[in-house]
């Protein structure tokens, strides 16, 4: 099943193009900055990028950052909102359950499928960034942080590598969210508008003072705490909640989806 | 006989309004079985039922011997199905389509899949079809691929709803042929329709639902029996009417277009016969009446054709 599910998704064009689509914003953003030779003010606009003009080593986790804000959510969330509710609305889930293929089964494919592409565009953005940033920015082997130290090559590496997997978590948590919308109705649409609004609601909320108390359980809260590893020393307080706070949230869901799907009458 | 399908007080309810009502269904293997009912009627929901995809309110399925939805698994494996319109991945080709579909659950071997996808592209008349994508095809061409998707594990109990949809009549000879073709293989075939000229011409039993409740199950021979009247074509209906009247105390006989629509209390044609040649009476046909299936179906259902619950 595993294998039907994952030769589904890369036979589709849209898979490739949405990854395509990512790569290709970073690299619009480096031309810019390259050729203007104007970075955003430190603290200011998509973090790191201010530090990529001095090395172009950083510049994969810039692109991480960049594109982790909506671009990213909003395709994790079209691509999760499809897996059910597109098989239900092409009628092919009815057949598919008839092989007969267990609900669990199905779930944990179609999980396992976006899984796979959220990795894919996470290292795609990462291998293309790297280019981007070798070509434009050049790489030097010492580089400062953003506290203005110096990091090695290695380290940024290594650091680089924890950071793909801590933007992969985050998306799971959001893409846990779709699935379970995504078996809750059969229009892919309307899974990835459910998804769509628990994010934009934690966003806004996140950005208010009003909802302190609540800021640290948002899925959304500690998404740009990547940034942290590229402080010298590393704070990891606030990436070890955030892989937390997304298990929490990545158990939550898909137990949800679980529950929802295996006990579901299936009149697509 | 072993059957096939068994089902005892199957009911689903949406809220409190049954749409399947204690269902007592029963196929025996080796059956061309009818399952008819006017829109509404909760043939799909049954469907769904037999086939794990809707959960029963309550009462119990048998599938090939085995507690459903429990052992859908196993059950599952040997059936093959159609139902509401067959549904592909548009972009891929129907080979690729059949492919997935047959890789999809652990009882598709790999190493027999292209030749078995061949046979079952070939029993539906889709041999020549190339790499063009689904999203390509015509109806009848989908509902062919439909049907090869349903065969290619070579199922012991094929259940159908709607097969026939979207074929030209060629088309529909061919289906029905190909029906007969795998019940004399000794596959089982649970064909749901409306069209009730389709199910009296091929089926040999058949079960009727009206309103969720089982209104009729049994062989087509009973279903369709002689009604006990006759239908005479003369070209003397006045001396004919006489010669009945006198040969049956209480017979009647009503005029019917060009025929006479005659009850003699069951005398038997051929007596009726012997006297009208008797009398004189030049008979051109003589014949008992036999319900239709509309006839047995518009009577048990209360005339609801299309009612819409």
């Amino acid at each position: 099943m595993l294998r039907v599910e994952m030769t589904k998704m890369l036979c589709r064009p849209r898979t490739w193009l949405t990854i395509a689509l990512l790569a290709g914003l970073p690299v619009v953003v480096a031309i810019f900055v390259k050729s203007t030779g104007i970075g955003p003010r430190p603290g200011q606009g998509p973090a790191l990028l201010s530090e990529v003009l001095t090395n172009g080593l950083l510049f994969p986790a810039a692109a991480l950052a960049m594109i982790l804000p909506i671009f990213l959510p909003v395709a994790t969330a079209v691509m999760a909102g499809d897996t059910v509710a597109g098989e239900a609305s092409m009628g092919t889930l009815r057949y598919l359950l008839v092989r007969p293929v267990s609900r669990t089964r199905l779930l944990v494919a179609k999980l396992v499928s976006v899984v796979a592409f959220v990795i894919a565009s996470v290292i795609v953005v990462t291998a293309v960034a790297y280019v981007a940033g070798w070509a434009l920015f050049g790489v030097q082997p010492v580089s400062s942080s953003i506290s203005g130290s110096t990091l090695t090559t290695q380290d940024i590496v290594i650091r680089t590598v924890v950071t793909v997997s801590y933007v992969a978590v985050s998306m799971l948590g959001l893409a846990s969210i779709a699935l379970f919308a995504s078996t809750r109705t059969d229009s892919p649409l309307a899974a990835a508008l459910a998804a769509l609004a628990a994010f934009i609601t934690s966003e806004v909320l996140d950005l208010i003072e009003a909802t302190r108390a609540i800021k640290p359980y948002l899925p959304t809260h500690y998404w740009l705490s990547f940034v942290d590893l590229f402080r010298n020393p590393i704070l990891w307080h606030d990436v070890t909640r955030g892989f937390a706070l997304q298990a929490v949230y990545i158990v939550l869901f898909l137990g949800a989806a679980w529950a929802s799907f295996s006990t579901k009458d299936i009149t697509s | 006989m072993t059957e096939v399908i068994r089902t005892a007080g199957l009911t689903k309810c949406y809220g409190d309004t049954p749409v399947v009502d204690h269902l007592d269904l029963e196929v025996r293997g080796g059956d061309l079985f009818g399952f008819l009912g006017p829109n509404g009627s909760g043939k799909t929901t049954t469907i769904r039922m037999l086939l794990g995809l809707v959960h029963p309110t309550g009462g119990s399925i048998e599938l090939l011997g085995q507690p459903m939805p429990k052992q859908a698994h196993s059950a599952l494996a040997q059936v093959g199905t159609l139902v509401e319109g067959p549904a592909f991945y548009p972009a891929m080709s129907g080979r690729r389509n059949l492919g997935m579909f047959d890789a999809a659950g652990a009882n598709g071997s790999r190493r027999t899949r292209p030749a078995r996808i061949d046979d079952a592209l070939e029993r539906v008349g889709l041999s020549h079809v190339g790499r063009k994508p689904v999203k390509a095809y015509s109806l009848g061409m989908r509902q062919r691929l439909g049907l090869a998707a349903a065969l290619i594990r070579k199922p012991k109990l094929l259940v159908l709803d709607e097969p026939t949809n979207g074929l030209d009549p060629q088309g529909i000879h061919e289906i029905r042929s190909l029906f007969v073709e795998l019940v004399q293989d000794g596959t089982t075939v649970f064909l749901s329709s409306h069209l009730l000229a389709e199910i009296e011409l091929i089926c040999t039993r058949a079960a009727m639902l009206a309103n969720g409740r089982l209104v009729a199950q049994d062989s087509m021979e009973r279903l369709l029996a002689p009604t006990g009247r006759l239908l005479l074509d003369t070209l003397d209906p006045i001396e004919a009417e006489s010669v009945i009247r006198s040969l049956v105390h209480g017979a009647t006989v009503e005029r019917t277009g060009e025929h006479l629509l005659v009850s003699v209390n069951g005398m038997p044609p051929e007596q009726v016969n012997a006297a009208l040649v008797g009398a004189g009476v030049r008979v051109r046909e003589l014949v008992r009446q036999r319900r239709t299936l509309e006839d047995a179906f518009l009577g048990l259902t209360g005339d609801s054709g299309d009612a819409a619950r």
